[in-house]
């Protein structure tokens, strides 16, 4: 079994990379990357969020859905459980620790609707509904691999500013061409593990 | 217990809908990983309803309680130091943005409330009262154009026909004009000025508006020459030439460049010009702003900012005939016996005013020579004494 939750782990940071595999989360990933500093505060913020939220939803479809039967409604719900915790996060935060809240606070908001935080519960639900370590390194796994992403992203276009780009090519196209660069070369994980 | 209610309200729901519901709800669709049912059961809609609402329900309170517990208490103050600051988050206060500022002056008793440099004395007053600190005295800075020599008074070395612009001109050896340090009359500090207190004159120099300029820099960083500098708006006596060729090859080009021939350092009564580099600077900290430099320069490259000046009257009832007037002018424009009311010669008077500054019975004031009708019955005054 623990071996199960290492396999799921790395195969969700490297191998189905939510950035780079799945193409999820790329609002978020191409709007903080421009400078490394956003692009780490992003990446402790996501990895939390993704963790716990994943976790309150796991619960909620474990416990309350699961035996009622009401597994359809799961998208609505979790966006639900997903925006009340962010804001309830967002408040406290705020009055315990305001300097955290100042550096991090403001990707709390952007956090909200990313389709990354409701994919995690939603292919836990799917596929890891029995143990909540497997949906746990799923979750990590996922956060850590968008924060591997986000800072990869972020250092490149770091240099990239003083890199002669074409004009039609400056800002977002090159940004794409990046992120297909990159894929590419993810895709030298893929085979690495079979599930 | 929650089966039974359950149980009742479907009942009940059947009861009122009857078989109409039951022909309409088989063709609701379902998704998901949900397996497709011919009919849906009554209870997956009623346990999906109760359990949003719950959920609603729940994450209401729950937000309603943290709201209220966790509340952070913004200062009404912070607020409204915001509205009264002008919001260009120029950053000229040291703090990041306006509400940076807002927060630190109203948060942190050092911080003083006349920072903001575009919004000057008036914004700084109100900030004042909100936070109710001492206002401070709050010294405008203005951007002042360190060349004189526009088109008719310089030389240029070849005939410019690119883009129209300095920072592209500047790419064509340094420019067209002969003077390396000079302006070159391209217009790209008006087009930086985000205030439009920047016109250019017909001799193709830039004009400041002294009401419009907030000495935000964006000119200063615009200009490839370097050419503009910020200073202080009370010191109004400037060397405005940026030259530090030799005096000889400053006067092939330019007719109003400095030649570095000293005049102004010697006629300076505070000492305050030094010729650095053949080049005449004022220390401002020292400047009086009296303005003899400006008359006794032999290329007009010092240029007052307060002309037309205003010229000293004494009033005769004041003066006390102490003499110190007359000692401490330096164009011999007053005249009169000891302990006998003095005058001034209003031909002579360059309006330094250093009598004014010297006189203890302060009975001399600065007025406007114009001819305006303050200063007019004044003068009359004067005669009749």
């Amino acid at each position: 079994m623990w071996q199960d939750v290492l396999t799921i782990f790395i195969a969700s940071a490297l191998i189905n990379n939510f950035v780079f595999a799945r193409y999820l989360g790329l609002c978020i990933f191409f709007g903080v990357t421009k400078k490394m500093e956003t692009a780490v505060g992003m990446s402790f913020t996501f990895t939390g969020v993704m963790l716990i939220g994943a976790a309150l939803n796991w619960f909620i479809y474990k416990y309350v859905m699961m035996p009622l039967h009401i597994g359809f409604l799961k998208i609505v719900i979790f966006i639900g459980v997903i925006a009340a915790f962010v804001q309830a996060a967002d408040t406290i935060m705020k009055k315990v620790t305001p300097a955290l809240y100042y550096k991090l606070g403001i990707y709390l908001a952007l956090i909200t609707t990313n389709c990354i935080i409701l994919a995690v519960p939603l292919l836990n639900a799917d596929e890891y509904a029995d143990s909540l370590f497997k949906s746990m390194a799923l979750a990590l796994g996922s956060g850590l691999g968008f924060s591997l992403a986000l800072i990869i992203m972020a250092s490149i276009r770091e240099k990239l500013e003083l890199a002669d780009v074409p004009r039609a090519f400056q800002g977002l196209p090159i940004s794409f061409v990046l992120t297909g660069l990159i894929a590419l070369a993810f895709l030298g994980f893929s085979g690495m593990i079979t599930l | 217990m929650f089966g039974q209610f359950t149980q009742s309200l479907m009942n009940a729901f059947s009861h009122v809908l009857g078989a109409y519901l039951n022909k309409l709800v088989p063709m609701v669709g379902v998704g998901g990983s949900v397996e497709t049912l011919e009919k849906v059961p009554f209870d997956i809609i009623l346990y999906g309803l109760v359990v949003l609402a719950a959920l609603g329900v729940v994450f209401g309170i729950a937000l309603a309680i943290v709201s209220s517990k966790f509340v952070v208490k913004v200062d009404p103050k912070v607020e409204q130091v915001r509205e009264t600051l002008p919001g260009a988050n120029c950053g000229a206060c040291g703090f990041a943005g306006c509400m940076g500022y807002a927060e630190a002056v109203v948060g942190n008793p050092d911080v003083a409330p006349h920072l903001c440099a575009p919004g000057k004395s008036a914004v700084a007053e109100k900030i004042a009262q909100i936070t109710g600190k001492a206002a401070g005295k709050v010294d405008p800075k203005i951007a002042r154009v360190f060349c004189q020599g526009g088109r008719s008074k310089s030389q240029r070395k070849f005939i410019y026909t690119g883009v129209m612009d300095c920072t592209a001109a500047v790419l064509a050896a340094g420019g067209d004009k002969s003077c390396e340090y000079g302006c070159l009359g391209y217009a790209t500090c008006m087009r930086a000025c985000p205030f439009d207190a920047i016109t250019m004159s017909e001799d193709s120099l830039p004009i400041i508006s002294k009401e419009k300029c907030t000495a935000c820099g964006k000119c200063v960083a615009a200009c490839p020459k370097q050419v503009i500098e910020l200073g202080l708006m009370s010191k109004a006596v400037v060397i405005s030439c940026h030259s530090r060729d030799k005096g000889l090859d400053v006067k092939k080009k330019c007719q109003v460049g400095c030649i570095a021939c000293g005049i102004c350092v010697r006629t300076c009564p505070v000492d305050a010009i030094k010729i650095d580099n053949n080049l005449a600077r004022i220390d401002h900290n020292k400047c009086i702003n009296c303005g003899l430099c400006v008359k006794k320069c032999p290329t007009n490259a010092i240029h007052d900012y307060l002309s037309p000046r205003m010229k000293a009257l004494i009033h005769a009832e004041k003066c006390a005939g102490i003499d110190v007037c007359a000692k401490v002018c330096p164009v011999n424009a007053i005249s009169g016996d000891v302990r006998a009311v003095h005058r001034v010669d209003q031909s002579k008077c360059i309006g330094c005013g250093m009598c004014e500054a010297r006189c203890p019975k302060k009975a001399i004031s600065m007025v406007p020579t114009s001819g305006s009708a303050a200063a007019k019955p004044a003068e009359k005054e004067m005669a009749a004494v």
